[in-house]
């Protein structure tokens, strides 16, 4: 209360005190208000467009940052502001944005995300606004991943394929085969590889499979899993055929019989697993391609790694299943032909190519994936881009319920049959029986 | 007056009593048992872990800030940087803006734990003097209203303050955090103004004092503990609140910090985990000075207030 506080904390003061603490509480207070009145501080992006960008890495937001400046400097008129978003929390900021008709112009989001919001008619229907350069330039299967009841929401432009990465000292040792995009390992000599490369302080291979369920949907492309059928009534059922099996199969194999793989790092993330490779605890771990920028950058001096290609399935198969980064245009946005032109920009060969390095990941147009700087050996680059035509639409990309079926049945049932707690029965009547009655909610 | 001098000298008197009745008695120097001596070894004890407990979350981001990154992923990580670095500072200034989030989330708290104090301290006074029905179902209320989750009153409320043009202003955000806070602020203040006694009041009555002077010269002083502990509680939530700021700001200059601290955590929730780790510890300094400024106020309240004469 004033009259208790300020009369204590006032007997001690040098005379004036009291009179220099009304002053600075009146200065704060003037500070506090200006910045709270409604109007005194807008930015001057007001009025133009918005873009969301979700870029966190250093590299990737300064390239992002550069060229929305190099836009904004060529198109006064169609200034764009760069809002920093987060992929923590871009889901429940769009939903309440779009909820509250406070979207963002531009958004920069993840494939899976989209199909709430296309179905829910907050992104707008690029149809007839993507330039053809853009059609052309980025490939059929990339474009299936944004296109929901035939109408695109978003332009793919970044992917990220799972690779290994590799010990190359551990492996050389061992004498393995190094496979390459042209001879790439199996799943069964891959497993074999792993159980070759156990020894008393080092496992094979860690999987950090905090989220198993992406992981295992999109590497079973490869021996063809499918898991998600879609009937001649638009319905999608759910089976777990032989080549849905495969992979899980060899993941237990390796954690549960072989102990070729760590086991505590099943509900690792990636990240999590770094220092045991860094400390030969592992020889190898399965990780998304934008991993090479932390192990770059906290690899002890003198760690020798290398990127191998993900094992391939029967025939040499190696498709993969991924969720590309897209920007889309709000449905609210009144200039979308502004913001389809700023897209086009952001998107042309070279600025997808700084973007792509910026963020570690391939890009999905093939002009830009052609280009040298994405095509050297330094980092694993060429690794990747060797596999780039094999990606293909994650296989649940717009199914309706996977959300739920991925929280509630998938991930606690893979992650018990990975640690050996429940057979492959079990797995089974949990993915395709219990799963089965989430989709059907969603498909009435 | 003269009932707090009684007890005192009948708490006085049980300590003696009490003291006689050990084992071994040395004038001047009570001394205790092995058994009391042993649970007493194990008090300590269990609070000792439990400041450690506490302290080893912010030694370790104190620790890690300071760390680089090849420090940051080894397989045997060590309590003190090998090569302490101010790298991640500077790269955390250089990607986001600190300075700018941190004076944001300061308007803000402040405002809101101001304005949430000014608001509760009378109400609280209200509820816990004056009973009837009508301060009981307010108490209820406010109980109540606390089992709301954010995620169920967002929505709504982004219209409401989109209605009252507050998206995208700090003043919303303010309004959020008083409306939010204030629930609890008024449910501690009721405990504390439960805590003096009516008799002070009557005493002060009795001397000639009038409603106003007694309520500013007597209650005032003895709730300070409590109003400063209120306001910690409003600074300290409002300063680390994320999903209303999150969802209610839109300009990259009016963000809060909670909010920037995530632009530094990307996919499958990989961070950058140093300039996080610096910009977090940067965050927890105004809580920290705060709380350490405030605490010398809390315990010299308690120190005065029955014995003001």
């Amino acid at each position: 209360m004033p009259g208790g506080a300020a009369g204590k904390g006032a007997s001690g003061e040098p005379a004036g005190g009291p009179v220099r603490r009304r002053r600075l509480l009146t200065a704060a207070g003037a500070t506090a208000a200006a910045a709270l009145l409604p109007g005194c501080s807008r930015g001057d992006g007001r009025g133009g467009l918005r873009f969301l960008s979700l870029a966190w890495q250093q590299e990737s937001v300064a390239a992002n940052k550069r060229l929305v400046a190099q836009w904004n400097a060529a198109h006064p008129k169609a200034r764009v502001s760069y809002v920093q978003g987060s992929w923590a929390s871009a889901h429940d900021q769009l939903l309440t944005s779009f909820e509250g008709g406070e979207a963002p112009d531009i958004i920069h989001d993840a494939s899976d995300d989209l199909a709430d919001f296309a179905y829910g008619g907050y992104l707008a229907d690029l149809t007839g606004l993507v330039s053809d350069r853009l059609r052309q330039d980025i490939p059929g299967h990339s474009w299936q991943t944004t296109t929901f009841n035939r109408r695109v929401y978003g332009v793919p432009f970044l992917q990220e394929p799972r690779m290994i990465m590799a010990n190359r000292r551990l492996l050389t040792t061992a004498g393995v085969r190094l496979p390459t995009a042209d001879e790439p390992w199996s799943w069964e000599e891959f497993r074999s590889v792993a159980q070759r490369l156990t020894r008393k302080d080092t496992y094979g291979v860690a999987w950090p499979l905090k989220e198993p369920v992406s992981a295992t949907l999109n590497l079973s492309l490869s021996t063809g899993g499918q898991l998600f059928h879609r009937g001649d009534d638009g319905k999608v059922t759910i089976r777990y055929a032989k080549g849905d099996q495969i992979v899980p199969r060899v993941i237990r194999d390796q954690a549960v019989t072989d102990k070729s793989a760590s086991r505590s790092t099943l509900g690792m993330g990636g990240a999590d697993t770094l220092p045991g490779f860094f400390g030969d605890r592992y020889a190898m771990v399965p990780l998304g391609f934008s991993y090479r920028q932390q192990i770059t950058q906290q690899a002890p001096k003198g760690f020798d790694w290398m990127v191998l290609p993900a094992p391939a399935g029967p025939g040499g198969d190696q498709r993969q299943g991924v969720s590309p980064q897209t920007l889309s245009i709000a449905e609210d946005c009144h200039r979308k032909e502004d913001a389809m032109a700023f897209i086009n920009f952001l998107l042309r060969p070279a600025n997808m190519v700084r973007l792509a390095r910026g963020d570690w990941v391939l890009p999905t147009g093939t002009t830009a994936l052609a280009d040298p700087a994405l095509r050297t050996t330094r980092h694993g680059w060429a690794t990747g881009t060797a596999l780039a035509d094999q990606l293909r639409p994650a296989p649940a990309q717009s199914v309706r319920g996977y959300p739920e079926w991925k929280d509630k049945i998938a991930t606690p049932a893979l992650q018990e049959f990975y640690s050996g707690a429940i057979g492959e029965g079990e797995l089974e009547h949990r993915l395709v029986s219990d799963g089965n009655r989430v989709l059907a909610r969603y498909q009435r | 007056m003269k009932t707090t001098a009684a007890r005192a000298t009948w708490r006085s008197r049980a300590a003696a009593r009490a003291t006689s009745r050990h084992r071994c008695p040395r004038p001047g120097a009570p001394r205790l048992g092995p058994r009391r001596r042993a649970a007493r070894t194990g008090q300590y004890l269990a609070l000792l872990c439990y400041l450690v407990f506490l302290a080893f979350p912010l030694l370790w981001l104190i620790s890690t800030a300071f760390k680089p990154p090849a420090e940051l992923a080894t397989l045997h990580p060590t309590w003190l940087p090998e090569r302490p670095t101010l790298n991640n500072f500077r790269q955390a200034f250089d990607e986001q803006p600190l300075l700018r989030a941190a004076g944001n989330s300061l308007i803000t708290a402040g405002c809101a734990t101001a304005i949430a104090v000014v608001l509760a301290t009378p109400m609280a006074y209200v509820m816990a003097r004056h009973r009837s029905l009508l301060s009981r179902a307010a108490t209820g209320w406010v109980v109540v209203s606390q089992a709301f989750p954010f995620v169920l009153v967002i929505i709504p409320l982004f219209l409401i303050l989109k209605n009252l043009q507050l998206i995208n202003e700090l003043a919303g955000l303010v309004l959020v955090y008083v409306v939010w806070s204030l629930p609890f602020a008024l449910w501690m203040l009721t405990g504390y103004v439960r805590a003096v006694p009516r008799e002070v009041e009557e005493a002060a009555a009795v001397d000639g004092a009038g409603k106003l002077r007694t309520l500013v010269s007597v209650t005032a002083p003895l709730l300070a503990p409590g109003i400063v502990a209120t306001a910690l509680f409003t600074f300290i939530t409002a300063w680390n609140e994320f999903f209303f700021a999150l969802v209610l700001l839109k300009s990259p200059e009016k963000q809060t910090m909670p909010v920037v601290l995530t632009h530094f955590i990307g996919t499958e929730g990989v961070a950058d985990l140093g300039p996080l780790a610096a910009a977090a510890l940067l965050a927890t300094v105004p809580s920290l000075v705060l709380f350490a400024v405030i605490q010398r106020r809390i315990t010299g309240g308690m120190l005065t207030g029955a014995v003001k004469h």
